[in-house]
Order: structure tokens, then C-alpha cells, then sequence
């Protein structure tokens, strides 16, 4: 009993010190037993932010929870979740297309008031980032999310192969120039085209990876950083919703010629349905030259100790003839409506939005939005991709983020994926059966759709 | 009834505690019902049940399926709109191709698993060594779940590493990796053909061998004495008397296929392109992926009256058979 007593009075000790020390005691005891569920996908960010909440643990006493979704299934069983009003989920990572939706049908808790109050300004963020993660109607000071994870489409090339003597003097001999990351999409299929069937180390490699997935968004996600490049929009900036003769014009439509080129000369067999997972294998594994995916998983390809370090170096999207940009990715946080913890979900937020919480997020694995850790001067020698997540953060364009946007991607996974896989029609056509799907769907919407 | 009465009758006398006029209420309550209201009150969970999980959601469904209700806009207000979903998809060229693609698809896999379920069970019906660890391995593959089947062919099938292309290399020279099979438009739809083969092709044989063991031996000994050959007792005896097996197997496997989404999801994903997308694919996507409630309930229902109406006259046709 003597010593069960000890135990107590130290325990109550430490309480007191904790309470005075910190300043959070009081919130720590009352938080006692409290506990947030996160929901996002299952990817290697995801596993940073485990450990980045573990300070938020410590520093509130509410324990978090992780619901993390595969990729290929975390829209599907998200939007799911959020359709049927489900408890599920306090705050949600929610990708940056469903930012309509979620603020139409009020799945997301608006959070104007919330910042206004704890002086999170959206200034302090990378524009592109609010734009694209926060705001609906976009271009509007409605908030609905705090930009979390900051994103684009990059690529990865085997430094160590550009940097072979015999190798830089093949291509040199073949091209009349220096085997170097390309800058444009034409030197991009040179290179491709160079390395595809040709013997390293005793095996044989491929020139590119490139996204072709069927199911969910892969096809789309690639397919764009070509099109943005040669003269693809979604509609007439003057003009909303009016598509024909944008999306479908002859630009877009060389565009989509050349994906289909680059899929034909430079990708690995059997890459008809392949997105992230299977990119990463495919340069894991030493199998491309080259590899298109999300800057998110740079951070532990440049870990990987077969691939890694000095092998690996990083580009931009490469420019086209009609202009430079790259497709955007990324998610905010978000509070979900239906929580019954709202309070607890945006201290979760408050806390994330600090500047040292989001440099230490960058340092482990995530990718900070805020200006003050992106704009650091040390930031570009952060990481050995950081200057082109930077570049790239300042051409990014995104899909569409309406309510309908689920309709408007499937559509385009289907006419995209017959025309540059199943060799199904032109391009043209292709595209000309895209802008009469999303004339269809717009029109359910409610929108007026100009034909010219 | 004067039974079953006199045994739900509680035995007052050994029931302590509980007074006399609540026993005989509670006695006549009991003694007072009839067969058929004891008959309701066995079925009533049942019917509960069914109603809840079964008969609601179908009319449910159906009255979903005249309005434009589309969950990912559920602010929009919900209208009637009549017989425009099902216009719709009547009218839509894609959704004939993809019955199109089923139609091949089922046509194609129940008719491969008929004619190897149905030699597998011939030969299994014989007497031979290590006939039971055969009959085993024969049945292994239908004992798999769609989603394992599918990953698992998914690698095999994988033009680099799989093992499927260097066997087809092995007897054809051609390149292993020169061609995909789950990749390639030409053969993509022969793949989930031969895939679905392979898992299902010893459920039809078990139905065979069920038939096959039913033939009683006296006979073939008839047709034996008779000088029967056995090509001859095959057409005259065995197909004949296995008929209607078959027809049970060709039965199930065509409504399983019909709906079948799982196995060719993993493998295809419905491509490349929409070479493979079945209509359930079809479904799942409009159902539950572009959030079309009552378009996609309209779709169910055309799908649902197609395999009720096309089972109904296959059953039909089955007894036909059977009776002859």
C-alpha cells in the first residue's frame, strides 16, 4: 500500500509539473481518452504524418487514429463515406478534384471563420496550393481545407546511366547533342527512344515510364502533363463550361498523339494499366531510364539503396510547344461536417498550420505548403528535388474540381485509355467523344454549356 | 393442433411465482391460435427479413430509378424524370457494347467450361490411381476466391516476369515479352475467358460427375450385351442422361457470369481501353464511381428483367427436357 501511495503522490507530482511546465495541462488531462480519426490514402507521406502526429499527441493528450486507403480504392471508399454522411472520419486528406463537391453538399466544415480567428492567413500559403486544395468556387476567399500536402508530377532519370562515357557518346553520336534531363517532350522521346531495348549492365531496359491506368485517375494524371503543353484547356477562360474547340482542338489533339507515341516507342511491355505503384517498381527495379510519377515519392526513392542517392537525379515536366506546365496533385485537410468532434478536429488543423510543425513535416517525408519553409533560402539544398518541386509548384494546372468531377474523370479515362492503349479511333475523335461526355454531364449539373 | 396446443400450454402447477389469472390468460392466448397463425408467427422473421434487405431496396431502386438523383450533387433537387434513364441507356451505344462484350464473355466461358468440366468429369469418373488426390487438385482453383484468382493471374500473366508467356515462347518461339495478354485488345477478352475457365471449369465438372454417377450401371451392362460400342454408348447413354446436369451447370455458370465484376476487374480493369468492361464493370462504375443513383438503378433493373426473363426460359426449357 506504502508504495502504491508513492506511485500515486509521484504521478500526481508529475501532472502538476507537466500542467506548469507546459501550459497544456489542463487541456491534456481534459483531453484524456479523447482520439481524432485521419483518414487519407496509404502511401509513404501517410506514414510521416504518423509520426509528425505523435507531437500533437504529446502536446494535446488526444490520441490520433489513422484510416489509410489504397490508392487505387481511397476515392471510392472515401467519397463513399462522405455521400452516406458517416462518422468515419474527424478530418480527411481529401484529393484537390473534390473540393466542389465536398463544398456543395457540405461534407467539409468551411473554415473562414476558424482561420480568421487563429490568424491562419491563406497569403502565407503557395497560391496554388489554396487554389487548388482550399477554395470553392475557386479564385473566391472560401476556405474549406488547409493546404497539407503540396504535389505535382515530376520525373526521376538513372543519373548514373546519363553519366556513362560510352552511353554520352552513343546518344551524342545519334543526336548531335549531350545526353542530359530533357527540357522539352521532344528530347524527352529522343531519350526514350535512345534507351528503350538497349543492354545495361547486362540487361535489357526501356526508355520511359509513363501513367496508363484504367480504373481510377492513372491515365488522366499522365496524359495531361502532355496536353497542358501543347495547347489543352478545359474550357474558355472567357467562357465557362464552353469546351468545343478547347479541349478538342488541334493542338490538344497532337498532344494526345504524342502520348500515345511516347507510350508506343518508350514504355516498358505490358504497362497497359499502370500508375504509381507500378512506376516506382519499374525504376526500383532498374527496368526505365526514366519515370514519371509524383513528387511525393521522391523523398524515399532517393533513400532507395539500389536506385538512390548519386543514381538518381530529378526533372520538371518537360516543356511543349504551347507552354510549360505540369498537373498538379496534392490534398488539403479538411474538417468533416458529420464529425462529433469538430473542436478537437481544428486544434488538429491549428496545430498543423504552425510553421515549425510544417518544417519538420517537410523534413520527414511531407511536402509544406507554407511559404515561410518552401520560400527559406536553404530550402532549394533541402533536398535533392527540392528546387524542381519548387519549379514545378509554380506551373501546376488541375483537373477539374466540380461536384461532378468523378463523371468528368471516368469519362476521360475511357475515351484517353481506348484511344492511346486500345488503339481505338483518332485522337480527334477521341477528344471530340470527350467534350460530348462532359457537355452531357455539365448539362445534368445545371450548367450552361456554350457550344462555340 | 390439440397437440401442439397442450404442449405450449404452460404446466401451471410447476411454474412457481406466477399467478393464476395471468396463466390462464396467457394459456388462452396460446390455445387460441390457429395452425396457420402459429405457420405466420415461425415465418414472420423471415419475411421480415427479406422484406428489409430484399423487397424494400428493389422498390427502392425502382422508384430511384425515375428521378435524376446523382449522390455527388445530392444538394441538386431531386426531379422526376420519368422514362429517361432507361431511354438513356437504351439508346446509348455504349452500354449495347458492353452487353455485347458480356454476351461474348459468357457465351464464350460457359461454353469452354461445359466442354472441360464435362471431359474432366469423364475422366475422373473412371477408377484409376490417385483418383482422389487428382479429383483434389482439380477442385482447388474454384475454392479460390475471385480477388486471389485475379492478383494471381495478373502476375502470372505479367509479360516480363510472368510465367505464362515464357511457356506460350517455349512452343511458339514468339517473344515472351512481345505481347500482353491482359494488354492487348485482341487478347484481353480471351484472357478473362480463359482465366474464369481455369477457376470454374471444375464446379461444372462436379455437376457432370453428380450426373455422370446417377446413370445406373445396368444400363451400360444392357448396352454391353447389346453390343453397344462405346461411341455409341456415349450418344446413346451417358450425353443424353447428363443432359439436364449440364443444362443445370450451363444455368448457374451463365447468371454467375453475367454478373460476374470481381476477377475481370483485378485482371483488366475493364481495358485495355473498354475491350473487357463488362456490364457489371459498367454498373459499379456509374453506381458508385460517377454517383449516378438513378441513372445506374435504371441499369440494374434492365439487367435484373434480362437474367429473370432469360433464367425463366431456360428453366423452362430445362423441365422440357427433363421430362422427356
Amino acid at each position: 500500500m506504502r508504495r502504491l501511495g508513492w506511485l500515486r503522490s509521484t504521478a500526481a507530482s508529475v501532472v502538476v509539473a507537466a500542467a506548469a511546465l507546459g501550459g497544456l495541462g489542463g487541456g491534456q488531462a481534459a483531453a484524456q481518452g479523447k482520439q481524432l480519426t485521419l483518414c487519407w490514402a496509404a502511401w509513404d507521406p501517410a506514414n510521416a504524418l504518423v509520426e509528425l502526429g505523435k507531437d500533437f499527441t504529446k502536446q494535446s493528450g488526444i490520441e490520433m487514429k489513422y484510416e489509410f486507403v489504397p490508392w487505387t480504392s481511397y476515392a471510392d471508399r472515401f467519397l463513399n463515406e462522405l455521400n452516406s454522411h458517416g462518422k468515419l472520419c474527424d478530418l480527411i486528406i481529401g484529393d484537390s478534384q473534390w473540393i466542389g463537391g465536398a463544398a456543395e453538399n457540405k461534407w467539409y466544415v468551411k473554415l473562414n471563420d476558424f482561420f480568421d480567428k487563429e490568424h491562419i492567413s491563406m497569403d502565407d500559403f503557395v497560391p496554388a496550393t489554396v487554389v487548388g486544395y482550399s477554395q470553392w468556387p475557386k479564385n473566391t476567399p472560401n476556405y474549406w481545407a488547409l493546404p497539407a500536402m503540396a504535389d505535382a508530377v515530376g520525373w526521376t532519370y538513372r543519373k548514373d546511366w546519363f553519366a556513362r562515357p560510352e552511353i554520352q557518346s552513343a546518344f551524342k553520336a545519334k543526336y548531335g547533342r549531350d545526353l542530359a534531363p530533357p527540357k522539352t517532350y521532344d528530347e524527352l522521346k529522343q531519350i526514350g527512344e535512345f534507351f528503350q531495348g538497349r543492354e545495361i549492365d547486362g540487361k535489357k531496359v526501356y526508355g520511359a515510364y509513363i501513367f496508363t491506368e484504367r480504373g481510377s485517375e492513372g491515365i488522366t494524371m499522365g496524359v495531361t502533363n502532355v496536353l497542358y503543353n501543347y495547347g489543352f484547356a478545359y474550357d474558355n477562360p472567357k467562357k465557362p463550361y464552353q469546351m468545343q474547340g478547347i479541349v478538342n482542338s488541334a493542338d490538344a489533339a497532337k498532344g494526345l498523339e504524342f502520348y500515345k507515341e511516347l507510350y508506343k516507342c518508350c514504355t516498358a511491355p505490358g504497362m497497359t494499366n499502370a500508375y504509381m505503384q507500378e512506376g516506382l517498381d519499374a525504376f526500383k527495379s532498374g527496368q526505365v531510364a526514366m519515370q514519371m510519377n509524383w513528387f511525393a515519392f521522391f523523398p524515399g526513392l532517393y533513400k532507395d539503396p539500389n536506385v538512390g542517392g548519386d543514381k538518381i537525379g530529378f526533372f520538371v515536366n518537360p516543356a511543349g510547344p504551347k507552354g510549360h506546365f505540369t498537373q498538379l496533385g496534392g490534398q488539403g485537410i479538411s474538417v468533416v461536417a458529420t464529425s462529433d468532434h469538430k473542436d478537437d478536429a481544428l486544434a488538429y488543423i491549428k496545430w498543423f498550420a504552425q510553421p515549425a510543425v510544417q518544417q519538420k513535416w517537410w523534413q520527414i517525408g511531407g511536402y509544406s505548403a507554407l511559404k515561410a519553409v518552401v520560400d527559406a533560402p536553404d530550402f532549394p539544398k533541402s533536398a535533392a528535388f527540392a528546387p524542381q518541386f519548387l519549379e514545378s509548384m509554380g506551373i501546376v494546372k488541375d483537373f477539374w474540381a466540380e461536384p461532378s468531377y468523378a463523371q468528368l474523370l471516368l469519362d476521360m479515362q475511357k475515351r484517353v485509355h481506348d484511344y492511346v492503349v486500345a488503339d481505338k479511333g483518332t485522337a480527334q475523335q477521341a477528344l471530340d467523344l470527350l467534350v460530348k461526355d462532359w457537355t452531357k454531364v455539365f448539362k445534368e449539373q445545371g450548367k450552361e454549356v456554350a457550344s462555340q | 393442433m390439440d397437440t401442439m396446443t397442450t404442449i405450449l400450454q404452460p404446466d401451471h402447477a410447476t411454474i412457481p411465482g406466477v399467478s393464476t389469472p395471468a396463466k390462464s390468460r396467457a394459456a388462452r392466448r396460446v390455445h387460441g391460435l390457429s395452425d396457420r397463425t402459429i405457420a405466420w408467427l415461425f415465418v414472420a422473421p423471415t419475411i421480415a427479413l427479406l422484406l428489409a434487405i430484399n423487397i424494400f431496396p428493389l422498390i427502392w431502386m425502382i422508384r430511384l430509378s425515375f428521378t435524376n438523383l446523382n449522390l455527388s450533387m445530392s444538394y441538386l433537387p431531386l426531379r422526376f424524370v420519368g422514362l429517361d434513364n432507361f431511354s438513356d441507356i437504351l439508346n446509348d451505344e455504349d452500354v449495347w457494347f458492353r452487353l455485347q462484350t458480356t454476351a461474348q464473355f459468357v457465351i464464350s466461358s460457359v461454353a469452354l467450361q461445359v466442354v472441360v468440366g464435362f471431359g474432366l468429369a469423364l475422366l475422373i469418373n473412371r477408377q484409376f490411381r490417385g483418383h482422389s488426390f487428382w479429383t483434389t487438385i482439380i477442385l482447388l482453383p474454384m475454392m479460390l476466391s475471385p480477388a486471389v484468382v485475379g492478383n494471381f493471374w495478373t502476375l502470372l500473366l505479367q509479360p516480363q516476369i510472368g510465367p505464362f508467356n515464357y511457356l506460350i515462347s517455349l512452343f511458339t518461339g514468339v517473344p515472351p515479352s512481345s505481347f500482353s495478354m491482359t494488354g492487348q485488345v485482341s487478347l484481353a477478352p480471351w484472357t478473362i475467358v480463359l482465366v474464369d475457365t481455369w477457376m470454374w471449369a471444375p464446379y461444372v465438372m462436379l455437376i457432370c460427375l453428380a450426373g455422370l454417377r446417377s446413370i445406373p450401371d445396368y444400363i451400360y451392362e444392357a448396352a454391353e450385351v447389346d453390343r453397344a460400342s462405346a461411341w455409341r454408348q456415349f450418344w446413346s447413354i451417358t450425353l443424353p442422361m447428363t443432359v439436364p446436369f449440364l443444362m443445370l451447370a450451363v444455368l448457374f455458370r451463365a447468371i454467375e457470369n453475367f454478373k460476374m465484376f470481381d476477377m475481370v476487374n483485378l485482371l483488366t480493369s475493364g481495358g485495355p481501353g473498354s475491350t473487357t468492361e463488362l456490364v457489371s464493370i459498367s454498373l459499379k462504375r456509374a453506381a458508385f464511381e460517377k454517383w449516378r443513383t438513378g441513372y445506374s438503378s435504371a441499369l440494374a433493373i434492365i439487367l435484373f428483367v434480362t437474367v429473370f426473363g432469360a433464367a425463366n426460359i431456360y428453366v423452362k426449357t430445362l423441365n422440357k427436357v427433363k421430362q422427356r
